[in-house]
């Protein structure tokens, strides 16, 4: 080939290589920012009045006596809230029956937005709900809330041909000419006062077991379910893995058999992960019923069949990469077998192996189909070590899955989800960069 | 290394005067032996006396089956799944091919050093203290005793014992090599096994170990596989030569080198092939 001709070929591929790159970390920012931004927002927010009365009275966090202080300056903001809204009543009791008819719905939903606001009017019943004992604690979600008291909304599907047009039209219209009028404004100017936004930093967000199907409170149950069925799979999958193949790697002789089982293992590692839930399901919990119900150690063990074939198959490659002069030294030494492996090979093969746990580790922590039928439930409380053994838990990442599909209000829980991804990716990567710095300081050791 | 020297020391033979090696008794002996790969066989029954205290070297073309030869002495061609051997090779009299024989227990009679350093990534006192700890070793004044020894056996006592914990991978070429030797010692064995030990070597690292060879003889039996005529000649009282997998002569050195009794030994010593 003429000179020209590969140096155009070299440039050409470098350029490719770069474009690829680029390409993959361009996917990696759009990914992971809005992971980021909207999680670090379930720790770090703006938190109104109502945050700090839930964390209160739920989880006896914070000063009473300044909580008491800045309750009383919140009252008093919103008393004239009550104030007109009674004023009103009084107005529409005076009424003819005819005209007040047309005000009375309009002020039922009037005082479901504020309820939504403010939280339930002082002086009446507590609702049962904790949802309901509390207005928005969050400033994000107190802007919506203001909206709603402000606006109306409703659909128009006048136009056939297209998708329905979302239309606000403002509350006050409403009330027009009635003492209700100024309560929008004063609302609207007021809404400071009322709430007395706050930066927040919640960390407990990571601890805390969740009140009223996450609505309140954090993750705590969901990080610890997570780490139970991480290290668990781990438990079971690093010697089995480890020791399949050092039998495959040491003691097996090549043969139809061996190439077979080579065979499976691949076979295995493609193997969806919604068959080996099920699996899990008909052999662990119906067949040799491990547990009553669904438990961290039957999911547990469906994960660790799914990490299987990658920590055999990760564990293979480093053991056969140790120099055969290592394992020729030891055996010449006197060294057995198992002392050779013990002593030579598996230490030589370390980095290699804890790069394919790690794998593992980062896959166990993000499954989800295979801890559906096996382990997980949506709503739970912190297990304790043992009770591993036959409960099921919350984990992060079914429970990612769940809140999008089955929560009944999943606008107010959206920054639980972004925690909840947001924790999971910190967990792999903290995980991955745990393990880089492992396998730097033992191939550090390892080269001397 | 002066040219001069080079010339003294490939004509002057390790040998003493002319002996007559038959009357040592035979360490390693075999008989009728061989060795095949699969079908093939690389080494085609061979008889021959390695005797008690002596260096013997083995030279021949390569894959003229002498390393195999070697190796089948500890048994390391068992590694080697298609490897088979017929015919006997005895040890202190006892058939090391039997069913029954314990072949970790031979290993550590038997040491070993290979064609490339091929020292543990451990520390330089791990290195050394390998073999004695196999054989349950623990007590650390022991351990150190032995490290010492053996590491002023092997000439490096001086060169590591500032360095003992570091890793042994950070030595040079010559020094590993040396380390090989010191951690075969280490396991006090009967005969020493060295498969081309200098091959990877600088010349100033293949004096020492060649001196090393030197002081070691009468000590152990050291049978020595090279392909460098000149080394067979300084460093081994008796020479074997092999070629495609037979043994065509065996005697002193100094006899095979000057009178040979074979045509085609004197055809590769004088460089005509190989």
């Amino acid at each position: 080939m003429r000179l020209e001709t590969r140096r155009l070929l070299d440039r050409a591929f470098s350029s490719l290589g770069l474009i690829a790159i680029g390409v993959m970390a361009l996917a990696l920012v759009v990914i992971l920012t809005p992971i980021i931004v909207r999680g670090s927002g379930a720790f770090i927010f703006r938190s109104t009045i109502e945050h700090r009365k839930v964390m209160f009275d739920q989880w006896d966090r914070g000063n009473a006596g300044r909580l008491e202080t800045a309750k009383a300056e919140v009252a008093a903001a919103r008393q004239p809230v009550y104030d007109m809204l009674a004023a009103f009543n009084t107005e529409l009791d005076a009424m003819p029956r005819a005209d007040r008819k047309p005000y009375k719905q309009s002020l039922r939903d009037l005082e479901k937005a504020l309820a939504g606001l403010l939280g339930p009017v002082p002086g009446e019943r507590t609702p049962v709900l904790i949802r309901q004992q509390y207005g928005a604690t969050r400033w994000d979600r107190t802007q919506i809330k203001l909206d709603d008291v402000l606006t109306t909304e409703e659909w128009d599907y006048s136009d056939p041909t297209a998708l329905g047009k979302l239309v606000r039209t403002p509350r006050v219209e409403q009330f027009r000419g009635t003492k209700l009028e100024p309560l929008f404004p004063y609302v609207e100017q007021n809404i400071k006062a009322m709430m007395q936004p706050r930066w927040t930093c919640y960390w407990q967000f990571l601890f805390d077991t969740s009140k009223d199907s996450h609505i309140f409170g954090g993750i705590g149950p969901e990080v610890l379910g997570t780490i139970y069925l991480t290290l668990g799979a781990m438990f079971f999958a690093i010697p089995m893995g480890v020791i399949a193949a050092i039998y495959l790697c040491e003691y097996a002789r090549e043969g139809r058999v061996i190439s077979f089982l080579r065979i499976c293992i691949s076979t295995l590692a493609g193997v969806p992960s919604i068959v080996f839930g099920l699996f899990g399901l008909a052999f662990f919990l119906n067949t040799i019923h491990i547990s009553d119900s669904k438990s961290v150690l039957a999911g547990a063990l469906t994960l660790s069949l799914l990490v299987l074939p990658t920590v055999i198959r990760a564990s293979e490659e480093a053991i056969l990469a140790v120099p055969r002069a290592y394992k020729e030294a030891a055996m010449s030494l006197g060294a057995g077998r198992w002392r050779t492996v013990m002593t030579v090979i598996l230490p030589a093969a370390l980095p290699g192996i804890l790069t394919g746990v790690v794998i593992s580790m980062g896959r166990a922590a993000g499954e989800t189909a295979p801890i559906i039928f096996t382990a997980a439930v949506s709503v739970g409380r912190p297990l304790l070590p043992l009770e591993a053994l036959s409960q099921p838990t919350p984990a992060l990442s079914w429970n990612i899955y769940n809140l999008c599909t089955e929560h009944e209000a999943v606008d107010e829980i959206r920054h639980v989800q972004y925690g909840m991804v947001f924790t999971l990716v910190a967990v792999v990567l903290l995980l991955n960069v745990f393990a880089i710095i492992m396998r730097a300081r033992i191939s550090k050791k390892l080269r001397g | 290394m002066s040219a001069a020297i080079e010339m003294k020391r490939a004509s002057s033979f390790a040998g003493h005067a002319e002996e007559d090696f038959s009357l040592h008794p035979a360490h390693v002996q075999t008989e009728d032996f061989s060795v095949f790969y699969g079908n093939f066989e690389a080494v085609k029954k061979v008889n021959c006396n390695f005797p008690e205290g002596m260096v013997t070297a083995m030279i021949g073309p390569s894959g003229c089956g002498k390393s195999t030869l070697l190796r089948a002495i500890n048994r390391m061609n068992d590694l080697i799944p298609s490897c088979r051997a017929g015919g006997t090779m005895t040890f202190d009299g006892e058939n090391i091919y039997r069913k029954d024989i314990d072949v970790v227990s031979l290993r550590m009679r038997v040491g070993m050093v290979f064609q490339k350093p091929n020292v543990f990534p451990k520390s330089i006192y791990d290195n050394i203290a390998y073999g004695p700890r196999l054989q349950g070793i623990k007590n650390r004044n022991d351990l150190d005793e032995i490290v010492e020894s053996s590491l002023k056996q092997a000439a490096i006592w001086d060169e590591v014992k500032d360095r003992l914990t570091t890793n042994a991978l950070g030595m040079s070429g010559g020094q590993q090599q040396r380390l090989c030797l010191a951690r075969a010692l280490a396991v006090k064995p009967e005969i020493l096994l060295m498969d081309e030990p200098t091959s990877a070597l600088d010349p100033k690292a293949t004096t020492k170990i060649e001196d090393l060879i030197g002081q070691l003889r009468g000590q152990y039996t050291i049978i020595i596989v090279t392909h460098n005529m000149q080394q067979a000649a300084r460093v081994s009282d008796l020479t074997a030569f092999m070629y495609e997998g037979t043994l065509i002569e065996f005697g002193a050195t100094r006899q095979l080198f000057t009178r040979p009794r074979e045509k085609q030994t004197e055809d590769y010593i004088t460089g005509r092939f190989g």
